[in-house]
């Protein structure tokens, strides 16, 4: 299709959207409405498992299928950005220089990175409690291991970052979460049913299976984002592909 | 209820008009790397207006994922097909013969 | 009457749309996974502004009363896993792109059509 007839296409395909849209949003219980049907019943069912976090609770216990489903898209989005970038990476004949950087940056990089990391283990573990959880520790987790790249240079992340193992630990943790499923089939009832003891309201270790299908997804969350861009670093500062290597092999002929 | 709005929707309300504003703004930047730049800020919005819809989960994990992993990976591609086209540009100069025939060595070194 | 009314939805609409005329019109795949990033937001937008309720607090009740008003929890999960799902799945674009530079040296979705036809 040429560019002019899909760009005709968009403006006719939009008005229609945006007319039909517009006229939805108008019978649409008004922002803010008081009727939330799903919602309330969510939230019994938390109180009744003893989360005193519903988000998590949703999405570990009541919901955990479909969790299993967004987890291996993830899963699988990371394997396939790294199977098509492992290709053209990996030119060990590169080694990153050294870059120098203010004892100041270095000092500040220092002894933020701990304190990251913590709140990101921090944001993992209290999943069940406060705002926070795998997916978002996890996220943290993988930002902050990278404050070693800011504050000092790409050797001191390669030094932290055991890529190996973070690999290995992504797909691990994936299979944990489909693991830990059949707990619920072995005591007898459905797949991904929260079995274990619910614990105390608000404590660290209520909500039975919360807790520990948290840590699973936040450590692969975080290995999973720290993978990808170890593979993107990796092709933006020294590799050279395909194409600079046949042209490098013209110009020493 | 009715007809006063609470402190909570005018902030909803200036949150929502500035993610409308900056994802148009992030559409019409057709430099990626600058897009990147907005995409950010459009990442630290849509924090923003998740925290003031009392979503504090969703604001957090957008926080990570939309100011900085996106942005720094749509930087890094930038970057990378940016030095492969320098190489291209120098592996030509290098057929011809050119005075600067010194190989294609034109990776981007440091941060 | 509501003072947003049905805005909110609306804006969930508008960032739609306008990722969508960014990823049509696009001339470079890079900008156009960008724009799909934007397009995607306008789920999490109407999702939560769905989810609101007048008064209500954050579904968190580690220090507030069992039986405070909160707002709906569950459009929030639902966008809460897309949203770190979404990253990845960009990173899949992107590494995308990269491998589609390495095979044909241009990222222009309307050069990219050419070479097939």
């Amino acid at each position: 299709m040429s560019r002019t007839a899909r760009i005709r296409l968009f403006w006719g395909a939009a008005a229609v959207i945006a007319a039909l849209y517009t006229m939805a949003c108008l019978r649409l219980p008004h922002f803010g409405t008081a009727v939330h049907p799903y919602g309330d019943r969510a939230v019994a069912a938390t109180l009744r498992q003893r989360t005193a976090n519903t988000i998590s609770s949703i999405n570990f216990d009541q919901r955990a299928f479909d969790t299993l489903g967004e987890e291996s898209i993830l899963f699988g989005a990371v394997l396939g950005a790294t199977a098509l970038l492992r290709r053209t990476s990996h030119d060990h004949n590169t080694r990153p220089r050294p870059v120098r950087v203010l004892p100041s940056t270095r000092l500040f990089g220092a002894l933020l990175l701990p304190v990251a990391l913590l709140t990101g283990i921090y944001i993992v573990a209290h999943g069940q409690l406060s705002p926070g959880g795998g997916f978002q520790g996890g996220v943290v987790l993988a930002t902050a291991l990278h404050l070693a790249y800011v504050a000092a240079d790409y050797r001191a992340l390669q030094r932290i970052r055991p890529r190996e193992l973070l690999d290995q630990a992504d797909a691990v943790a994936a299979g944990a979460f489909t693991v830990l499923g059949l707990a619920g089939l072995v005591a007898g009832v459905a797949y991904l049913q929260n079995v274990l003891p619910l614990g105390t309201f608000n404590t660290l270790s209520s909500g039975g299976l919360v807790p520990v299908i948290n840590a699973a997804v936040g450590i692969e969350v975080a290995s999973g984002v720290i993978v990808v861009l170890a593979y993107f670093l990796d092709q933006t500062l020294f590799a050279t592909g395909p194409a600079g290597g046949a042209f490098r092999k013209k110009a020493e002929r | 209820m009715t007809g006063v709005a609470t402190l909570n929707e005018v902030l909803a309300l200036l949150a929502l008009l500035l993610v409308a504003a900056v994802g148009t703004v992030a559409v019409l930047t057709r430099d990626p790397s600058r897009q990147a730049v907005v995409l950010a800020v459009l990442g630290l919005g849509l924090a923003l207006l998740f925290t003031v819809l009392q979503a504090p989960d969703v604001a957090l994990s957008q926080l990570g994922v939309g100011t900085a992993v996106t942005p720094l990976l749509i930087m890094l591609t930038v970057r990378r097909i940016r030095s492969k086209e320098h190489q291209a540009r120098q592996g030509e100069r290098d057929e011809r013969g050119g005075p600067d025939g010194t190989g294609a060595n034109g990776r981007g070194g440091g941060s | 009457m509501n003072l947003l009314g049905p805005l909110p939805y609306l804006v969930a609409g508008w960032l739609l749309l306008v990722g969508v005329y960014g990823l049509v019109t696009s001339r470079n795949l890079i900008h156009a996974v960008g724009c799909l990033a934007v397009a995607q937001s306008s789920t999490y937008v109407l999702l939560l502004t769905v989810g609101f309720r007048r008064g209500g607090t954050a579904p968190v009740y580690s220090d507030t009363s069992p039986r405070s008003v909160v707002v709906d929890p569950v459009v929030q999960a639902l966008a809460l896993t897309d949203v770190v799902v979404g990253a990845t799945v960009t990173a899949l674009l992107l590494a995308l792109v990269i491998q589609l530079h390495n095979r044909h040296s241009t990222i222009d979705p309307d050069r990219l059509n050419a070479l097939r036809g």
